[in-house]
């Protein structure tokens, strides 16, 4: 998608999309049949920019044909750089300034839980995103009105354009800041299939608070050159990169 | 549309007018929508008692929701809200919300197109003590700018009522302006409210006189003392700046040949702006600009500020008798 549309954001796309494959063919209940199901889980992309990997598991989960996604950031494609609701079925919600995710899961965790509604809302967010203040504002109100349906998954990939999130601006101690924020806190690595499974299964039994689902990842994941590079957060491969990242993910 | 007689009460000095906060019709509101409009919701960011969203929190405590003083979360989290079904409107001082958050209103509210609406109390010099921080000067720009966004500074309470209203009826994104301050009760009962229709307070032939907010009062003042000095001023109460009522000023402009805006608003970029760049572009015609010249404000009383920062009825009557010269 980013080799064709000559621009995108391959790294943070690959570090998410093992859990982005369990949310959207394991976990959550949807039907691109129907996008609109009163009783659908709603999936938010807060960190806007790995939309690519939402376009393929929408794409691949039926929500439009498959042929759009050679059409990525192309003038008149229904698929944005980054994520708007009003042009692409199956997105809830339009994103792409960063830290804002989360505020629109808290407000429809809360619309949902005023109206008995027990759709289970899911936002994933980027590990440099969470130095955004807003991410915190949100954290706390979800705490503070107790949003159990609501389960935040942190793609903790350590990489942000200007470096190591570590060296940029730490996170450290990350789970300690959630708990603070009273959120139940889950830590998996971010490949382990089965583990991120159980990891939201055991998110969605929360009676009281909201769940955030800390997700070690390697950005550029499945990619050997592109592997913990902050390099490819924002590039697009070129021929032979492409078909070298092909051979490899078919490998 | 021209108003009848009934719909304007009688313009006379401020110590003799029937006065009350924006704000106060906006509260209204919201108490009447919480019966008729089970949709609503309300956030407020810490201020209720001074937004008056209190006493819809007192009979509706399952429907408020304090987001604290985090306004950026308060407006992604009326945008999730909304995503639901329900109509949240957020509310707090004009500079935290429109200024703080506009991002947030930016791309969560407008570009997703959410049926969200935006109450700014405090907006203009009016606030008074506390000073520059809190007095919202910028709002009628940075949120006309945005597409998909409507903007309506009412006139009086009675308006900021109907406004309120309107708004809970329309979809997508609606910024509504309100004051702290008393300010004269200029519309009646019956006086009607159209969104995006501009409402001619006071048919004129010399000048025409386009104002919002509090500035619609001193400019019906300023049109009266005129009147004894021979000068036939028009008074058009643009109340809603976006969408703009192009038919209306064109009309106007053309008629009297001259035309005055009066705003208490930065000058860059606000109603009058508005209003020129219909005029620029359809009929253009001698203008004359009242309104905050590129300052902030400062501590005062309300009028103690309006008179510093040459916003009072005689600094329209000035505006418009330069007008008038540049016509001949």
């Amino acid at each position: 998608m980013t080799y064709k549309a000559g621009s995108g954001h391959p790294g943070g796309s690959l570090s998410s999309a093992d859990i982005m494959a369990v949310l959207y063919f394991d976990i959550m209940r949807h039907d691109p049949k129907e996008p609109k199901w009163e009783k659908r889980d709603r999936f938010f992309l807060s960190k806007g920019h790995a939309c690519p990997v939402l376009y393929a598991a929408l794409a691949e989960s039926g929500y439009f044909p498959k042929k759009h996604l050679a059409t990525f950031r192309q003038l008149n494609s229904i698929l944005q750089g980054h994520p708007h609701r009003l042009k692409t079925p199956g997105i809830e919600m339009s994103s792409g300034s960063l830290g804002q995710g989360l505020s629109i899961a808290a407000g429809t965790a809360l619309g949902l839980k005023m109206d008995g509604n027990r759709s289970k809302i899911f936002c994933l967010m980027g590990d440099g995103e969470l130095q955004e203040g807003q991410i915190w504002e949100a954290a706390m109100a979800a705490g503070h009105f107790k949003l159990n349906n609501l389960i935040g998954i942190v793609d903790y990939n350590n990489l942000q354009i200007d470096g190591p999130v570590e060296k940029v601006m730490g996170l450290a101690p990350l789970a300690d800041k959630w708990r603070a924020f009273r959120w139940n806190v889950i830590e998996v690595d971010g490949h382990d299939i089965s583990r991120i499974k159980s990891a939201f299964i055991k998110a969605g039994q929360s009676k009281t608070k909201p769940t955030v689902i800390i997700a070690r990842t390697i950005k550029g994941k499945g990619i050997s050159f592109m592997e913990n590079q902050a390099g490819w957060h924002g590039k697009a491969p070129n021929k032979e990169e492409y078909e070298m990242a092909m051979q490899e993910l078919n490998g | 549309m021209i108003m009848k007689n009934n719909f304007l009460a009688k313009i006379t000095e401020l110590n003799s007018m029937e006065q009350q906060p924006t704000r106060f019709g906006y509260a209204d509101a919201l108490l009447e929508l919480g019966t008729r409009e089970k949709r609503v919701v309300v956030l407020d960011a810490d201020l209720s008692k001074s937004t008056l969203t209190s006493r819809f929190a007192e009979k509706y405590p399952k429907r408020f929701f304090d987001i604290g003083i985090a306004e950026q979360n308060m407006l992604g989290m009326a945008g999730g809200l909304s995503l639901t079904g329900k109509i949240p409107f957020v509310t707090t001082y004009g500079v935290f919300l429109a200024g703080r958050a506009w991002d947030q209103i930016r791309t969560s509210i407008c570009y997703a197109d959410l049926n969200v609406k935006l109450a700014g109390a405090h907006g203009g010099l009016s606030v008074g003590p506390d000073g520059a921080t809190h007095q919202a000067l910028e709002e009628i720009s940075i949120m006309r700018v945005l597409p998909n966004m409507k903007v309506i500074v009412p006139c009086d309470t009675r308006q900021a009522r109907l406004a309120t209203l309107a708004a809970a009826q329309m979809s997508g994104p609606v910024y509504i302006r309100l004051g702290r301050e008393p300010i004269p009760v200029l519309t009646t009962q019956k006086t009607p409210f159209n969104v995006g229709k501009a409402q001619i307070m006071k048919p004129g032939r010399d000048v025409t006189i386009i104002a919002c907010g509090l500035m619609v009062y001193l400019s019906l003042l300023a049109a009266q003392k005129l009147t004894k000095e021979g000068i036939s001023c028009e008074v058009i109460n643009l109340h809603t700046i976006k969408p703009i009522d192009r038919k209306a000023l064109i009309a106007s402009a053309k008629k009297t040949g001259a035309v005055i805006t009066a705003e208490e608003h930065q000058l860059a970029g606000g109603m009058g702006s508005a209003v020129a760049e219909v005029l620029a572009q359809e009929c253009p015609v001698p203008m004359e600009m009242v309104g905050v010249r590129d300052t902030f404000g400062e501590s005062g009383q309300p009028w103690e500020l309006m008179k510093k920062y040459h916003l009072m009825d005689g600094d329209i009557a000035k505006a418009v008798k330069r007008a008038v010269q540049r016509k001949k």
